[in-house]
């Protein structure tokens, strides 16, 4: 009686090993997949020019440096403010700062929903009802009010702040999500196996129920990052936005508060303009895109 | 060695928890060293709620269970689960269906011989296959759906061989496989008997419990109604829902009378 020679199990061609196959599979199906691509593609240029711009620009963003209101021109690639502020430097440090918005408020209220929508649905009974209450309170809570309050507080706001409140005001529905799939995952035979092993908590939901919903929890974090820019993007537009950097909507802010439209500055508001729209929209393309990698009905054969 | 004392599970129903519905209604058995005890009954009248009670998947509301003497739920689960072990009904729903089917004993290396050098834990593991009658080249390395419901319910059964374990609780473990397969997992619970294995056989089928067990105990409605002897229970019930279930069940040279 001898077990299988491990390199020749996973050389000997099997032809319908699925969770190997799958994931080659996804894959097979992820680079034909024309809405993934593009969505891809997009943010992965915008991604480039916030990393690597503020590394090209010349000057800080907010400072005066060369003439007011000068349209685009080989100097300054995308014209000056009224102030004579170089759009350009505003641009690639604002996309940059997107990101950040994005990585942090997304990443956070991601590890909060799936935490709270876990440990929810795995324990049941009491704890689910407090935390499924918990989750209720903060969906209703009025996000645009408590920052209203919060501003009156706060003298200066950074992005990483801004971050933070997006992420605590926007994990609700993921938890809600996460809870009932977890409901549904916890009641079959393999948890109660894993139980019987001794495995502790913790690993069963990381190791057992986890894996079974890992694209479901890799579109989340998509979404929430989309969601979390253009969140960004409204409250800087309405000039809650950091007080100590330049932002996409910060940048949206300045031309409209000083008439940049009615003074015919396109080269103000255009290009943030166009930034959020491009990435917040890729990322929803891609988005749609990964759910027909992921889900085979949705394939377009 | 495993001892129910007036068991009980309530479970709470309703909007608020505001309803009480009794699962299993203060039963009380037991299981020797080396003895098979069937636990008969229909869909819902408490058996896998029991089994999961000895399982501690559940806890009791009221009663006690003992293993060996000492009460179970103030023993380390991790060293009771060396002991006592359980299969499930359902084959394919036992096995994470992402990862391959060899995952169920490498989790308990992992818990439970952390430190056993990984020669030493094949052998194990070859030689708990062989006790199953399975072949470990064509069992290891494969993924649930590659392998078929008998060869999975054995490697369950070979998984718990791997802890040495004195007590299995076996739900309904034959329910999903076909006859000729159900006879060998039968057989094999029978190898484990004579190796001086307790077991709680849960079924519905009269046959099987008949087929395999010393004792009986018959549930209806979360309460005992019968408990004892095989022979005597299948010769001479006593409760009229005992002679009920013997006479509902089909026999094979008899046909129903509109054929």
């Amino acid at each position: 009686m001898t077990t299988t020679d491990p390199i020749t199990a996973i050389t000997a061609p099997d032809p319908d090993t699925p969770p190997i196959s799958n994931r080659r599979e996804a894959l097979y199906f992820a680079v034909r997949n024309g809405k993934l691509l593009v969505g891809v593609g997009i943010v992965t240029i915008f991604l480039l020019i916030g990393i690597v711009g503020p590394f090209l620009v010349k000057s800080p963003p907010m400072e005066y440096v060369g003439q007011p209101m000068m349209p685009p021109d080989g100097e300054y690639w995308l014209g000056t403010t009224t102030f004579g502020q170089d759009v350009l430097a505003q641009f690639v440090y604002g996309v940059r700062s997107a990101f950040v918005v994005g990585v942090l408020a997304g990443g956070l209220a991601a590890l909060i929903g799936m935490v709270i929508g876990f440990v929810a649905g795995y324990r049941g009974g009491l704890v689910d009802e407090i935390l499924n209450m918990l989750t209720n309170v903060v969906l209703v809570i009025p996000t645009l009010a408590v920052l209203l309050i919060i501003n009156a507080y706060l003298g200066v706001r950074s992005v990483g702040m801004q971050s933070l409140f997006i992420g605590l005001t926007s994990w609700p529905w993921v938890a809600r999500a996460i809870r009932a799939q977890t409901f549904s995952l916890r009641s079959r035979d393999f948890v109660d196996l894993a139980r019987l092993s001794g495995v502790r908590t913790g690993r069963i939901i990381l190791r057992e129920i986890a894996p079974n919903m890992s694209s479901y929890l890799f579109m989340t974090f998509i979404l929430l990052f989309g969601s979390s820019i253009l969140i960004a993007s409204s409250l800087d537009f309405i000039g809650l936005g950091p007080t100590d950097g330049v932002s996409l909507g910060v940048m949206l802010n300045h031309a409209n508060q000083w008439s940049a439209l009615p003074l015919g500055l396109w080269w103000w508001f255009i290009p943030p303009g166009v930034a959020i729209t491009a990435i917040v929209g890729a990322l929803y393309v891609a988005n749609v895109g990964l759910d027909e990698v992921f889900n085979p009905k949705l394939r377009e054969l | 060695m495993l001892k129910l004392q007036e068991v009980s599970k309530v479970f709470r129903v309703g909007a608020f928890g505001g309803k009480t519905m009794t699962a299993v209604d203060e039963v009380s058995f037991e299981v020797g060293r080396g003895e098979v005890v069937s636990l008969i009954g229909e869909s819902g009248s408490g058996k896998s709620t029991i089994g999961k009670m000895v399982l501690r998947l559940m806890s009791a509301n009221g009663g006690s269970i003992t293993f060996d003497g000492d009460d179970i739920s103030k023993l380390d689960k991790r060293a009771y689960y060396r002991k006592v072990q359980g299969v499930f009904q359902d084959p394919f729903s036992s096995y994470n269906p992402i990862f391959k089917a060899d995952r169920v004993f490498s989790m308990i290396k992992e818990v439970y011989f952390p430190k056993e050098a990984d020669r030493v834990w094949r052998d194990k593991v070859a030689s708990a296959l062989n006790d199953v009658r399975l072949d470990a080249g064509q069992v290891l390395n494969k993924f649930p759906h590659q392998l078929s419901g008998g060869q999975l319910q054995r490697l369950l059964i070979a998984r718990a061989l791997l802890l040495d374990i004195d007590f299995l609780v076996a739900d309904e473990i034959t329910s999903m496989l076909d006859a000729s397969t159900r006879i060998d997992v039968l057989n094999l619970l029978a190898d484990l008997k004579l190796r001086g294995l307790g077991v709680l056989f849960i079924t519905h089928d009269l046959a099987l419990g008949n087929y395999i067990s010393e004792r009986t105990v018959v549930l209806h409605q979360g309460r005992i109604v019968e408990y004892g002897p095989t022979a005597k229970v299948f010769e001479t019930p006593e409760h009229s829902y005992t002679r009920k279930l013997l006479a509902s069940v089909p026999q094979l040279h008899r046909k129903w009378e509109g054929v």
